[in-house]
C-alpha cells in the first residue's frame, strides 16, 4: 500500500475524499487495458491448457475431457521428441554464440569513434528488419544452386561447385543454418542491451584497476564482467524467450525439414494444430513451452525486484 | 581514455572486430540490394562473380514487384493495420500506465511488472486458441483479426515503457496543477500527456515496428493473399509453386526493412530502457 492508515486518518476529510477519488480514477484508467489483456491473453492462455486435455478439432463443436491422452500421443511421436530436443539445442547454441559475440561487440563499440552511428545502424539491421524477410534473405544466400557461400568456398577450392553442400537440405547443415540465422538475428539485440550495461558502469572503477596495474583482460574478467552480471542475465532471458518460442526462422528456412530434422516445438505446433487441424495435439505441443516461460518469468521477476529494492 | 597502458591487441582489435561484425550482420541486406538490381541472366549464371554487377543494373525486378504482385496491397494492409494497432495501443496503455505509475501506489508497480510479464507469453503458445477466438468473433481472413489481436503484445510492453516515462515526471508539477484547480484527469490530459510526447512517440514507433515484424498470427488467421501483411505476403505468396523470384523477393525485403530500420534506430535507446527491466540505472 502506498499510504499508511495513519496517513489516511491524519489528513483532512477533503484530502481523504481526494485520495478516494484518485483511487477510482486509477481504476477507471487501467481497467480497460487489464480487461483487454484478460480477454485476449488470459482467456486464450487458459484455453490452450483446456484444449491440451480435451478432444477438439477444427470441425467439431463439442468438447470432451480426455485427460493426458494428447500428451501421451504427442510424447510417443518421434517428430515431437525431435522437436523438443531441437528447441533446447537451438536455444542453447544460439544463446552461447550470441552472448560471446555480443560481449565482444559491445566492448568494441563502447568508445566513441568516427562512423559509430553508421556502424550501429548496420549492426542493428538484423534485429530491426522483420525476421520473416531477413530469413528469406538467408534462404537465398543458402540457396541449393546459387548460394553465394558455396561460390566463395568453391573459389577457395574448399568445395566442388558441381556437388556443393546443401545448407538447408542436409539435417546437420540445416540445423547449423537455423542456429546461425537465429544468432544473426539476436546478436544486435543483446549487444545493445549489454552496451547499455557497459555505459552505466562508472568509468573510474576500471580506470582505477588499470592504474593499480591490472591489464585489460584482468580488468574485464574480474571487474567489468561481474558488474555486468544483471544486465547479461536480462539479455540472456529475453534471448531465450525470443529463440525458444520462435517458429519464423525454421518455417521459412526449412519448414522443419528435411524429414522433421529441424522441427521445433512452435513450428510443430503450427503444423499439427493449424495446418493439420488437430487443435488438441497442437495445443498440447505448445503447452510444453510453458515451463520455460515460467522459469524465465521467475528469474525476470527477481531481477526486477532487486532493481526495485536497491 | 581508460588505462595508461593499453594492450596492442585491443587497439588494433577494435576496428577489426567492429568492421567484421558490421559486414557479417549487414551482409544479407547488401545481398538483397545487389540481387534487386541484377539482371536475371546475371543472377543465375554460376560463372559470374556474384558480389558485383556483371551486366548493367536493371529495374525489371522492382517493376515486376510493384506492378504484377500484391506487394503494394500488402504494404497498404500493413500500414492500415499498424495505424489501427497503434491507436488501440495508445488508448489502452497511456491511461493504464499513468494509473499504475501514479495513482495506485506500490502495488501499481507490482501490477505493472505483472502486465510486463504477459509480454513474455508468445504468439506461438496462444495461436491455436486465438484462432478459435478470432473465428468466433467472425474476423478470420480479415485485417480485423490482426487489429484485434496484435495489441496483445504491443499493450503490455507499452504500459511498461510508459510507466517509466510517467514516473520520471516530477510529482510537484502535477500537485501544482491540482492546486491551480485542475482535476486529476484534467492534469493528466492537459499537463502530463503534452510533456510525455516523446514517450508516447516511442510507443507509437515500437508498436508499429512490432506489427511489421509479426509473422505467426498473420500466417494463422489470414488465408487469402490479398488480406496479408508484408511480413507474411512476401515470403509466402511471392513464391509461385516452387519458383522463387529472387530479384523481386529481395526487392520487397529491402524496401520494407530499410524504412523500419531507420525509424527504429532513432528511438533505440528508449526501447532498450524498457528491456533492461531496471537492471541498469
Amino acid at each position: 500500500m502506498a499510504v499508511s492508515t495513519a496517513e489516511i486518518e491524519g489528513v483532512r476529510p477533503y484530502a481523504r475524499r481526494r485520495l478516494r477519488g484518485a483511487r477510482l480514477l486509477g481504476l477507471a484508467l487501467f481497467s480497460p487495458a487489464v480487461l483487454y489483456i484478460v480477454a485476449l491473453v488470459g482467456l486464450p492462455f487458459a484455453l490452450a491448457f483446456l484444449y491440451s486435455v480435451g478432444n477438439v478439432t477444427v470441425g467439431s463443436v463439442g468438447y470432451r475431457f480426455v485427460g493426458l491422452e494428447n500428451f501421451r500421443s504427442v510424447l510417443q511421436s518421434p517428430a515431437f521428441r525431435r522437436a523438443l530436443l531441437n528447441s533446447f539445442v537451438f536455444t542453447i547454441c544460439t544463446q552461447v554464440i550470441v552472448i560471446v559475440c555480443a560481449n565482444v561487440l559491445a566492448l568494441a563499440l563502447r568508445e566513441r569513434f568516427r562512423g559509430r552511428g553508421l556502424v550501429r545502424f548496420l549492426i542493428l539491421l538484423p534485429w530491426v528488419a522483420p525476421i520473416s524477410l531477413g530469413a528469406i534473405g538467408w534462404k537465398w544466400i543458402l540457396d541449393s544452386l546459387y548460394s553465394v557461400i558455396n561460390w566463395t568456398l568453391a573459389r577457395m577450392h574448399l568445395v566442388n561447385l558441381f556437388d556443393p553442400p546443401m545448407w538447408l537440405g542436409e539435417p546437420a547443415l540445416a540445423m547449423a543454418s537455423v542456429i546461425l540465422v537465429h544468432a544473426w538475428r539476436m546478436i544486435p539485440f543483446s549487444t545493445v542491451i549489454l552496451l547499455a550495461g557497459l555505459t552505466s558502469i562508472p568509468r573510474e572503477i576500471p580506470e582505477a584497476a588499470a592504474v593499480d596495474g591490472a591489464g585489460f583482460w584482468r580488468t574485464h574478467f574480474e571487474i567489468t564482467l561481474p558488474m555486468m552480471r544483471p544486465i547479461i542475465n536480462v539479455a540472456v532471458l529475453f534471448g531465450v524467450i525470443f529463440t525458444f518460442t520462435d517458429m519464423t526462422v525454421v518455417y521459412i528456412l526449412t519448414r522443419g525439414g528435411p524429414y522433421d530434422s529441424t522441427q521445433v516445438l512452435p513450428s510443430l505446433a503450427f503444423f499439427t494444430g493449424v495446418l493439420g487441424s488437430d487443435l488438441a495435439e497442437g495445443a498440447a505441443i505448445s503447452v510444453f513451452l510453458v515451463p520455460i516461460l515460467v522459469v524465465v518469468a521467475a528469474l525476470m521477476l527477481r531481477i526486477a525486484y532487486r532493481a526495485e529494492v536497491t | 581514455m581508460a588505462g595508461p597502458r593499453k594492450s596492442l591487441l585491443t587497439r588494433a582489435g577494435r576496428p577489426l572486430v567492429v568492421a567484421g561484425f558490421a559486414v557479417l550482420l549487414a551482409f544479407p541486406f547488401y545481398w538483397m540490394a545487389i540481387t534487386t538490381f541484377k539482371q536475371t541472366s546475371d543472377l543465375y549464371n554460376l560463372q559470374n562473380n556474384p558480389f558485383v554487377f556483371n551486366a548493367k543494373p536493371t529495374l525489371e525486378h522492382l517493376e515486376l514487384l510493384l506492378h504484377q504482385t500484391l506487394f503494394l496491397r500488402w504494404f497498404w494492409n500493413t500500414t492500415i493495420a499498424g495505424a489501427a494497432v497503434v491507436a488501440i495501443t495508445l488508448l489502452l496503455s497511456v491511461p493504464a500506465a499513468y494509473a499504475l505509475a501514479r495513482l495506485t501506489g506500490r502495488w501499481g508497480q507490482r501490477l505493472g511488472i505483472g502486465i510486463f510479464l504477459t509480454y513474455l507469453i508468445p504468439p506461438t503458445l496462444l495461436f491455436i486458441p486465438m484462432a478459435r477466438v478470432v473465428t468466433r468473433l467472425g474476423l478470420q481472413d480479415t485485417l480485423w483479426a490482426i487489429i484485434v489481436t496484435y495489441p496483445t503484445f504491443t499493450v503490455p510492453f507499452s504500459i511498461w515503457l510508459l510507466m517509466g516515462f510517467f514516473k520520471a515526471i516530477p510529482r510537484d508539477l502535477e500537485e501544482a496543477a491540482l492546486v491551480d484547480g485542475l482535476t486529476r484527469l484534467g492534469a493528466f490530459v492537459r499537463l502530463v500527456i503534452p510533456i510525455s510526447v516523446s514517450g508516447i512517440l516511442t510507443v507509437v514507433i515500437f508498436s508499429f515496428t512490432l506489427v511489421t515484424q509479426e509473422f505467426v498470427y498473420a500466417l494463422t488467421f489470414i488465408s487469402s493473399a490479398e488480406h496479408q501483411t508484408v511480413g507474411v505476403g512476401v515470403p509466402i505468396y511471392l513464391v509461385r509453386g516452387d519458383v522463387y523470384y529472387w530479384g523481386s523477393l529481395m526487392a520487397a525485403c529491402l524496401i520494407t526493412s530499410l524504412p523500419i530500420a531507420v525509424v527504429y534506430n532513432l528511438f533505440l535507446d528508449r526501447f532498450i530502457a524498457g528491456f533492461t527491466v531496471g537492471a541498469v540505472k
